[in-house]
């Protein structure tokens, strides 16, 4: 079964891939969509058995990859309840972008290799997350972002999007940087890459007060080692899932098509890192150090993200840096031990994002390929459906609900239980983090509302031929919506007990245990799954207050008195423009890296190479021998065998040279 | 004995072929039609006989298999071939790709076929004689006789500065080998014998092992090429014909690596411990200064050939990591980068056939008439990044892995080669490839026919599949690396002992 799920896509791909002309569009289309509805359903079938059994963890081997040395891979899958989560959430998610795109894309003359790219994309996920080592994660975690840059940049004639298709896949080879590190790292430790072996030995290499390696000058203890490590698998995880310093690559990453955005830049892909370091939680959980830094860039992330959401004019921007910030809750989650709160955000932020960008999918088809919100308005009328699906997509995000209650969206379970653990959280920064987050969560209120106000109520601001055209999608587009607001809305309360498990037992030995198992791992002492839902009552209760918050502040600026955030703008016209810029981190990076880069390499070049090497060599010597027979020789082709037998002469006379000195 | 002297056959098929294509005489079409013919009939043939090779090799025996031995020229030296693991795959790989080479040249070689051809012929001859010689003499004969009919390709059949380039590549290739057969003439001295596994077995004094270690290093860091003596490259390549480049980046920079693997890590292993960070560092260099000088290139195939000194850059660094995932990564490396950036100029070659121009800036939206081109393109365009899943993969992963374990801040460094080969290949290929095609020169170009899909359709298969499962190739080289490694730190600990006792007289 496993076997099927996770090549059924890669068939797809083939098929699409290789015989798209005897195929035909709509029979790739279809087949495509086709199979990978077969994957959803067969990996629901494996979440229910996995998840709600007590089957151990189990190896699939499929074939032997690299053996070397120490070295033995294989390409095999890993069984458990985290594996089973992320095949529900990227399959899912994956045929409903299918499906969808069979209307999205019909005006588009490449609709095969679309969806080629799409299952090939979904394969190498697969691959990512069902992995039993790191190699074969690392196979995954660049084959999706072959596919990302292939879909990024679909549309190739755009300039803009090949720019951003090369920014995609180079700043993530940044982060690749890390996690490559980090698996020779932990080979180093451990020698084997593999999860089973590692997490069996992790105990007694975090206790080895003796040197076990020396990095980079540094004789490293045990836990250091570890510390080490975890930092640099870490680094991998903040360029997937675009966590600050790394995050640039992610707006822009909005030129491929809207399916492609759901698909990959909201529900699966950016959450690989999140995943990663859930999966490796056995080692972090050795780590306080890496931790404490894991909280730190997740609410950063989470808050400075929300920042530039506030003003983007661009839907899909808005919905980017809003998954940007979301990823930011879910590291942050990790960074304190409370791995499960952190899986069940990725979980239910798959359904209400996927939901969102679909929507806003939807909103551009209607408005004949505008994305700029300031040219839309009034939409409510003319595509009710959609309106209707965005605000469920909008009510998720910002978590409605009642504390203390069952009562609520899928956000609502998921981002509370992670404001509530972080504040529980033991490390350093995770009392900072706490209010970071909160204050996320108000921007994440206003920046959703407002761009439901600005797209569907008010006045339509888009020209009069544009709004005679607006019309509501298909229901091949409206079908994936339905499904995805069922999730957005019941996902929450639905598995909140699987994840986080509480009513059962109420104490750590609880559901939660019984449905993670081994996939998950917590310290003895990290209570963080204990503590979180005791929290004292107004920490409960201060996500719904700045969610309200959020909405009021958004309703009074775009419907009651539209002109005061343009006031507020003038006002403070720096403070806008370094939001609307996104902090200038393109510029400073084109600045930093970029221009040097390519200085340095000029220079090299014409200098080094041109003038150092081969003006006081070759050029050099040749240039002195020239001299000297006064320009007599003329290369010309004709001598050349001159030269050659010349060469050969000389050898022969070596060699009788050789023989006969040798010899005598 | 007894048996049929299977790598002499292979090694002179070439050379009988080249012989007939002499015999033949006239210009017309039908004599070029049958010049070409015959040429690709003995590669055809050499390939599939070699094949013969690595079906009834044992993978288990760590020595020389398929010996054949004659004396020659008295005792002093003999005809004396074999190949053990670390050679055998680099005498399928070169009989693997002269066809591909004969078949790339159908057209776009146009005068004097007839030399063309032959020098193609003698030049596999001697590539493959240089894998199997066991003998000293014997193996520099091969590997100096291989650069006349590379010279005279590049120089004859070449580009417009073709001249400049192939008297760089003579002159830098000729010193390094005059020092490499100064030190063999040592060696023969010291030793008594040119017999490479009676020398395997010599231990030479350890001041000696140095000077010997520098003399073949010479001739070695030239042709692999490392940095600074890399120059030769970036212009030998642009000015040769496609096939040439083929060859030279797949097969004779192999020599240099194989050189290594083959006396300068197992005969001289002192002076190779002692040079091991020489030999880091300038492997890094390589990686990192290459690297962006590939990024600001403006011809492409001179983009491909500073990429080229970057991943071997990679493969001395794993060579001189001298562990097992090193000496096996830097192996794979080697014949991944023989598929890849043979597989690359090829599909240079396909548009400078119809172009003329190898200036990326002539280029531009290719995507849109060429769809299968923009595929395989892509595809070894990945392949070169390192991507998992291509051949390219493995061989730079398995070096960096080999490397951290010997030293961290070479892994370190080495490991940003992986962050600038996405820079400056994605670079190129979206200044190709996409874009809209707006330049009018480029509206009627046509996409691969059906000679360059034969050509380079069974290279994608390969890169893709030794991505997967590149077993084969471990399992051939494993017992030989195993036992290279053992030799040499056999060797380390001989030494340190001699040293103590010395001590403690």
């Amino acid at each position: 079964m496993y076997h099927l799920i996770v090549f059924l896509p890669l068939i797809g791909f083939l098929l699409a891939g290789l015989f798209a002309k005897s195929l035909g569009t709509k029979g790739c289309e279809w087949i495509t969509t086709g199979l990978l509805f077969v994957s959803a359903i067969l990996s629901w079938v494996a979440f229910i058995s996995v998840g709600f059994s007590e089957a151990p963890v189990e190896t699939v081997t499929v074939l032997r990859w690299v053996s070397s040395g120490d070295l033995n891979v294989n390409w095999a899958f890993r069984i458990d309840t985290l594996t089973v989560v992320m095949l529900v959430v990227v399959n899912t998610v994956s045929a409903l972008v299918h499906l969808y795109s069979i209307g999205y894309m019909h005006h588009d003359p490449h609709r095969p290799r679309f969806f080629a790219y799409l299952s090939l994309f979904t394969f190498a996920m697969l691959m990512l997350v069902t992995s039993d080592n790191l190699l074969q994660m690392f196979f995954g975690w660049e084959g999706v972002g072959l596919a990302s840059y292939l879909l990024i940049g679909f549309w190739f004639k755009k300039p803009s999007a090949n720019s951003a298709a090369m920014k995609a896949f180079i700043v993530n080879r940044v982060g690749d940087f890390g996690f490559a590190l980090g698996i020779f790292g932990v080979f180093y430790l451990f020698n084997t890459i593999e999860f089973s072996t590692i997490f069996a030995n992790v105990d007694a290499v975090a206790t080895s007060e003796e040197t076990v390696i020396n990095f980079l000058g540094y004789a490293l203890n045990g836990g250091d080692a570890l510390t080490v490590v975890c930092l640099l698998l870490f680094m991998g995880a903040m360029g997937k899932s675009a966590q600050f310093l790394l995050h640039t690559w992610l707006p822009d990453a909005m030129e491929g098509p809207t399916p492609v955005s759901a698909l990959i830049h909201a529900a699966t892909m950016v959450t690989a890192g999140v995943f990663l370091v859930a999966r490796m939680s056995p080692v972090f959980e050795f780590s306080a150090t890496a931790l404490t830094v894991v909280t730190l860039f997740g609410a950063v992330t989470a808050f400075f993200a929300a920042t530039i959401g506030l003003v983007q004019n661009d839907i899909k921007r808005v919905i980017a840096y809003s998954t940007c910030s979301q990823l930011g809750y879910m590291f942050a989650a990790l960074g304190v031990g409370a791995y499960g709160a952190a899986v069940f955000h990725l979980f239910t932020h798959a359904f209400f994002k996927a939901l969102l960008f679909l929507g806003a999918g939807s909103v551009i088809h209607a408005v004949s390929d505008e994305q700029d919100m300031r040219k839309m308005g009034g939409l409510r009328k003319h595509i009710p459906k959609t309106y209707w699906m965005m605000v469920i997509g909008t009510v998720a995000l910002t978590g409605l609900g009642i504390p203390g209650t069952y009562i609520g969206t899928a956000g609502f379970f998921s981002k509370d239980a992670i404001i509530e653990s972080v504040y529980v959280g033991q490390n350093a920064v995770a009392s900072g983090a706490f209010w970071m987050l909160v204050i996320a969560a108000l921007f994440t209120s206003f920046y959703s509302w407002r761009l439901i106000f600005l797209t569907f109520h008010g006045k339509p601001r888009a020209s009069a031929d544009v709004m005679s055209h607006v019309h509501e999608s298909p229901n091949v587009m409206l079908v994936p919506l339905y499904i995805l607001a069922v999730g957005a809305l019941f996902a929450g309360v639905v598995f909140y007990g699987a994840f986080l498990g509480h009513e059962v037992s109420g104490d750590h030995e609880g559901w939660y245990n019984l449905f993670w198992r081994e996939a998950l791992f917590a310290a003895p002492d990290n209570n963080v799954l204990t503590e979180y839902s005791q929290v004292a009552k107004w920490v409960k209760w201060s996500p719904a207050i700045v969610m309200a918050l959020g909405f009021v502040i958004a309703y009074i600026f775009y419907i009651r008195s539209p002109n005061t955030p343009k006031e507020l703008a003038k006002q403070h016209p720096a403070f806008y423009q370094f939001l609307l810029n996104k902090w200038y981190f393109d510029e400073i990076y084109d600045f930093l890296f970029v221009r040097p880069s390519m200085w340095i390499g000029r220079f090299f070049w014409k200098k080094g190479d041109g003038w150092l090497i081969d003006g006081f060599g070759p050029d050099g010597v040749s240039a002195r021998v020239q001299d000297i027979t006064g320009r007599i020789v003329k290369l010309q082709s004709g001598y050349l065998y001159h030269y050659a037998f010349a060469m050969m002469i000389g050898i022969a006379a070596l060699i009788s040279w050789t023989m006969f000195g040798g010899a005598g | 004995m007894g048996e049929w002297p299977i790598l002499t056959t292979i090694t002179f098929m070439p050379l009988v072929g080249a012989l007939l294509i002499m015999l033949t005489s006239g210009e017309g079409d039908v004599e070029r039609r049958n010049i070409k013919v015959v040429a690709l009939f003995t590669t055809v043939v050499t390939f599939i006989s070699s094949l013969y090779i690595w079906i009834n090799f044992d993978n288990s025996n760590p020595g020389f298999q398929f010996v054949e031995r004659y004396e020659w020229v008295g005792s002093f030296m003999a005809y004396h071939m074999g190949v053990d693991g670390i050679s055998m795959l680099f005498v399928i790989l070169s009989t693997f790709l002269m066809p591909f080479c004969i078949l790339a040249s159908w057209n776009s070689v146009t005068n004097s076929v007839k030399e063309y051809m032959i020098a193609f012929l003698v030049l596999e001859a001697f590539m493959i004689g240089v894998f199997c010689a066991l003998d000293l003499i014997l193996f520099y004969i091969f590997f100096e006789a291989g650069l006349i009919p590379m010279f005279l390709i590049i120089g004859i059949w070449g580009g417009k500065r073709r001249v400049y380039a192939s008297f760089k590549f003579f002159l830098y290739t000729l010193i390094g080998s005059v020092l490499m057969l100064l030190a063999m003439m040592a060696m023969y001295w010291d030793a008594g014998t040119t017999d490479i596994p009676a020398l395997l077995a010599h231990s030479f004094p350890a001041q000696m092992q140095t000077w010997l270690w520098l003399a073949f290093f010479a001739s070695f860091a030239v042709k692999m090429p490392m940095w600074p003596v890399h120059t030769w490259l970036p212009d030998a390549h642009v000015e040769a014909p496609t096939a040439g480049s083929v060859i030279l980046a797949a097969i004779l920079l192999k020599m240099g690596g194989y050189g290594f693997l083959r006396f300068s890590i197992p005969m001289f292993p002192l002076a190779s411990a002692d040079f091991q960070t020489l030999v880091f560092v300038l492997s890094v260099v390589a990686i990192i200064y290459t690297s962006l000088v590939a990024l600001m290139q403006e011809d492409i195939k001179k983009l491909i050939a500073y990429s080229s000194v970057a991943h071997m850059g990679y493969v001395t660094m794993g060579l001189f990591a001298l562990n097992a995932n090193g000496i096996q990564g830097g192996i794979y490396q080697m014949l991944s980068h023989g598929l890849v950036s043979g597989a690359l100029f090829l599909c240079v070659g396909v548009v400078y056939d119809r172009m003329h121009t190898r200036e990326i800036s002539a280029y531009g939206g290719l995507v849109n008439r060429m769809p299968n081109y923009a595929v395989v393109f892509l595809i070894f365009t990945m392949a070169n990044v390192g991507l998992p899943g291509t051949s390219g993969f493995v061989g730079e992963f398995l070096t960096l892995l080999g490397v951290f374990q010997v030293n961290t801040w070479v892994a370190l460094f080495a490991t940003t080669g992986v962050i600038l080969s996405a820079g400056y290949a994605l670079w190129l290929y979206r200044r190709v490839v996409f874009g809209a095609l707006e330049k009018e020169s480029l509206k009627t170009i046509l996409d691969l026919d059906t000679r360059e899909k034969v050509i380079i359709y069974p290279l994608v298969a390969l890169v893709i599949f030794y991505g997967v499962y590149p077993m084969p190739v471990f399992d051939a080289t494993g017992a030989s690396v195993d036992a290279l490694i053992q030799n040499y730190n056999a060797a380390l600990e001989a030494a340190k002992e001699t040293a103590q006792a010395s001590l403690s007289n």
